[in-house]
């Protein structure tokens, strides 16, 4: 026994090679959501710009939009902020949310990259919210909402220009001709 | 000789350095399973050729830098002619291929200096030499067929180089990786010496002893280059911050967290002769977090503002080589450690298992920042997406871990080996548990702001005792004949090793709590205040560099009384080559605070957004880390380790069953 012991390490080195194995061919994939085709969860959040201005979910309802969850401490947002403001340049509308931020850091975060969010909710460390009720446990991590805030999409990674391309932007306009 | 090719005869000598590190690991090996001296005694030769070859490749590529030869494809994309010699000198380890062979020639140099080490037997030093080798030759390969320096670009050679990142044309990058890899290529020879141990079955003390100097001071090294990197940070990447948790942050703490751990360990099974088992394994676990490190930081497989250029070929070479040398290790760790049981006994109250609970605090704390750091590669591999965790993870598991680990520090040096009376140790303690309780958690919070917070209170308590436990020693230490005089070289580094840590607490402390940064629009003579500060926007100036146009804001700082403290200076610069624009911060510093001045945005012609931070005590993290540094040069200049006769003395000392008085049994 306590000669197995012993092989214990390499047993657990052996297990993160295989994930460091994996991870060499990895890349961003889609992760199928629980919340798919449940509606927006109920919430009030403060606007990150005016933190005096209630967001709720009702004033985000009636459009299809994306929601995107993002960090100026998530060095994964920087990555793929480039294709959020592709897709704004489109025509869509992007909900951003802060998450676990602090307001002066998410600033420069956006003056750094730009913004190109219609709105910025702010969710603090520790409150339990948006973020929370969408089971979100990272950023980035992205929604896309129907006109009824029914989640249509859910993506917990990074967005590449390839999805955007192959599949957020052609399930934004399947959303969007729906009446 | 022509000096257009100096290039080749670069790549030759690496090589032929190949060649040498193959003989310098395989005729021991060979030698010592078929008993025989001579080919034991290949390995010192060899290592000094290959230490000599890789030193002549290495000025070779920098001789192509220093002479612009841009046929170099590696030189042409990290330098440029208008570039100072200084950096020319520096780019040469600015990317992947040039910190390779940085890599391997530190590699080289520790083997070097193990081969000139005097009192080791022959055998022993042929072991060490050959897996230190093996070592050599697994990153020669790595460099020969995937990232070769010296790859030339023909025939159309490129007029001028890319030119140096703008990032890396900065002093502090002169010195940040070289020390940096100091101190984890270091760690290999105490892995060697580990390794030799197992092979030869040896497991005596005397290996501790012999690999105690090298871990203390591969460790200075990396805790130098490691607060040289914080510090380059925080004034360069112009975010004011000192720690963010990065992967490659994360690469380089994950092996300090268990150097640490290891030469505490080190200092156990020296003395005491227990957790042999433990101390090797940790000594494996160092290098082997060295090079996950370095995995992680070359392959790509995780985002980092570090990420090098790669490729899969790369990172799958790497992953091969990793798998091979750590593989192997744990393999040889799991057959040929002995019995676990120590034959000798301590009691739970005590230096041994005092010092063993630091070591199980700072494994736990590398083993959580391995964690947090593959998590976003373990969730994608399983197909979860990419994600960070970031630093709310990391902030709430790696604060309570170095509470914890305070309190062992206070203890540790105070107590006795194998037992310590609870007595004893009351008496030696109380005194200075009150003083940290009233002062640490009552009283001084209040000093900075005039409110009590619970985040300070534990911290400045935590600097007090580490103070007050650690003057304590050092009084105990001063109560024999020759009194502060006969207070030897290590049990002062030891002082200053936590003294440096608790000032590394104290910067943490205040300038997580107390500092402010803000955002503002700064216009021309309209002063704005941040924490009773005011900053005055006095004019706007556009100025050319060597190899930069800038934009500069002259802003005037007064203190609260309205005196004036300084005009600071910071620029907005464009690195024309490159195209890629710089923060250039401003910094008034003082022991106290630092006021930090940072460009943001151009808002219109006589305004701009800026980033003003105010920083208590933030110089404290640095200089608490040099200190910290000088306490394991203090450690390894001992004159045990210098002079044969005091080591003999020691082992004769060890031989005893019990050490003869409190002096000798609280050094550590």
């Amino acid at each position: 026994m306590k000669r197995f012991l012993l092989f214990l390490p390499l047993i657990a080195f052996v297990l993160v090679g295989v994930f460091l194995y994996k991870g060499l061919s990895m890349n961003p994939s889609a992760r199928e959501s629980a919340l798919l085709g449940k509606p927006m969860p109920e919430f009030s959040l403060p606007n990150l710009h005016d933190p005096l201005q209630q967001i709720t979910h009702e004033n985000l309802l009636g459009d299809v939009f994306i929601l995107n969850v993002w960090g100026s401490w998530c060095p994964s947002c920087y990555d793929e902020h480039n294709e959020i403001v592709r897709m704004a340049q489109m025509g869509v509308p992007i909900v951003g949310l802060n998450y676990k931020d602090e307001r002066s850091k998410a600033f420069r975060y956006l003056a750094q990259l730009g913004n190109p969010y219609s709105v910025v909710l702010f969710e603090e460390d520790g409150l339990r919210e948006l973020a929370f009720n969408l089971g979100v446990y990272g950023a980035p991590e992205t929604f896309l909402f129907d006109r009824d805030g029914i989640v249509r999409y859910h993506l917990a990674g990074v967005i590449t220009p390839q999805l955007v391309d192959e599949v957020i932007m052609p399930e934004v306009r399947k959303w969007q001709a729906k009446r | 000789m022509d000096v257009l090719f100096l290039p080749e005869f670069g790549q030759f000598a690496l090589i032929l350095a190949l060649a040498m590190a193959c003989v310098q690991a395989f005729l021991p090996l060979i030698g010592s399973f078929t008993r025989q001296p001579l080919w034991l005694a290949y390995a010192q030769p060899a290592a000094w050729a290959q230490f000599t070859l890789l030193l002549i490749s290495f000025i070779l590529l920098s001789l192509s830098f220093l002479l612009d030869d841009f046929s170099l494809a590696y030189t042409a994309a990290n330098s440029n002619s208008a570039l100072p010699w200084f950096y020319k000198l520096s780019a040469v380890w600015g990317a992947h291929e040039g910190s390779l062979l940085l890599w391997l020639l530190i590699l080289a140099g520790w083997t070097f200096a193990v081969s000139l080490s005097r009192g080791l037997p022959v055998e022993v030093l042929a072991r060490v030499l050959s897996v230190l080798g093996f070592v050599s030759v697994g990153m020669l390969l790595f460099v020969i067929f995937t990232s070769n320096p010296f790859n030339r670009l023909l025939p159309n050679i490129p007029m001028d180089g890319a030119d140096l990142n703008p990032l890396l044309q900065d002093p502090g990058l002169i010195f940040h990786p070289p020390l940096l890899y100091m101190g984890y290529v270091g760690f290999a020879v105490t892995f060697a010496f580990a390794l030799a141990a197992l092979w030869s079955g040896q497991l005596d003390s005397a290996w501790a002893r012999w690999s105690r100097p090298w871990t203390t001071s591969a460790w200075a090294f990396l805790t130098v280059g490691i607060a040289l990197g914080s510090w380059w940070a925080y004034y360069e990447l112009g975010w004011g911050g000192w720690w963010f948790w990065d992967p490659v942050e994360n690469a380089s703490l994950m092996p300090w967290l268990t150097g640490t751990a290891l030469m505490h360990s080190l200092a156990i099974t020296e003395k005491r002769g227990v957790f042999k088992s433990w101390t090797l394994l940790l000594a494996i676990f160092t290098f082997s977090l060295s090079l996950v490190g370095f995995f992680l930081v070359r392959s790509g497989v995780l985002n980092s503002v570090h990420a090098f250029a790669n490729d899969p070929e790369r990172g799958f070479f790497l992953l091969i080589l990793l798998a091979v040398t750590v593989g192997v290790s744990l393999l040889v760790y799991a057959i040929r450690v002995p019995n676990l049981k120590a034959r000798v006994s301590y009691s739970l109250l005590s230096k041994d298992v005092l010092l063993l609970a630091n070591n199980l605090v700072l494994v736990i704390a590398a083993l959580m920042v391995l964690l947090g750091t593959l998590y976003p590669l373990i969730l994608d591999a399983l197909g979860s997406g990419k994600i960070s965790v970031g630093p709310p993870y990391f902030n709430a598991l790696f604060v309570p871990l170095m509470l914890l680990l305070g309190v062992f520090m206070g203890l540790g040096p105070l107590s006795d080996w194998k037992q310590m009376r609870w007595q004893k140790l009351k008496k030696k303690i109380w005194l200075a548990a009150a003083v940290t309780l009233v002062l640490g958690f009552v009283v001084l919070p209040w000093v900075y702001d005039g409110e009590w917070h619970l985040y300070v209170a534990l911290g400045l308590t935590l600097v007090l005792w580490i103070f007050t436990t650690s003057f304590r020693d050092l009084w105990e230490a001063s109560q024999t004949k020759q009194g502060w005089k006969g207070i030897s070289r290590s049990r002062l580094g030891m002082f200053f090793g936590h003294i440096g840590a608790a000032l590394i607490v104290l910067g943490v402390t205040m300038v997580s709590n107390y500092g402010e940064e803000r955002d503002l629009r700064m216009q021309i003579d309209q002063p704005v205040v941040v924490k009773g500060y005011e900053f005055t926007l006095k004019k706007l100036i556009h100025r050319e560099g060597a190899n930069y146009i800038a934009d500069r804001a002259v802003v005037e700082v007064r203190n609260p009384s309205g005196k004036l403290i300084n005009t600071l200076m910071p620029e907005k610069r464009l690195y024309t080559v490159r195209g890629m624009p710089m923060t250039q911060v401003a910094i008034e510093w003082g022991f106290l605070k630092d006021i930090y001045v940072a460009m943001g945005e151009e808002l219109s012609a006589d305004a701009w957004a800026m980033r003003v931070h105010y920083k208590p005590f933030v110089r404290w993290l640095w200089l608490g880390a040099l200190i910290a540094a000088l306490g394991g040069v203090l450690a390894i200049t001992d004159r045990r380790y210098s002079s044969k006769k005091a080591q003999e003395q020691l082992t004769a000392m060890n031989a005893a069953t019990t050490p003869p008085s409190a002096i000798n049994s609280v050094e550590s």
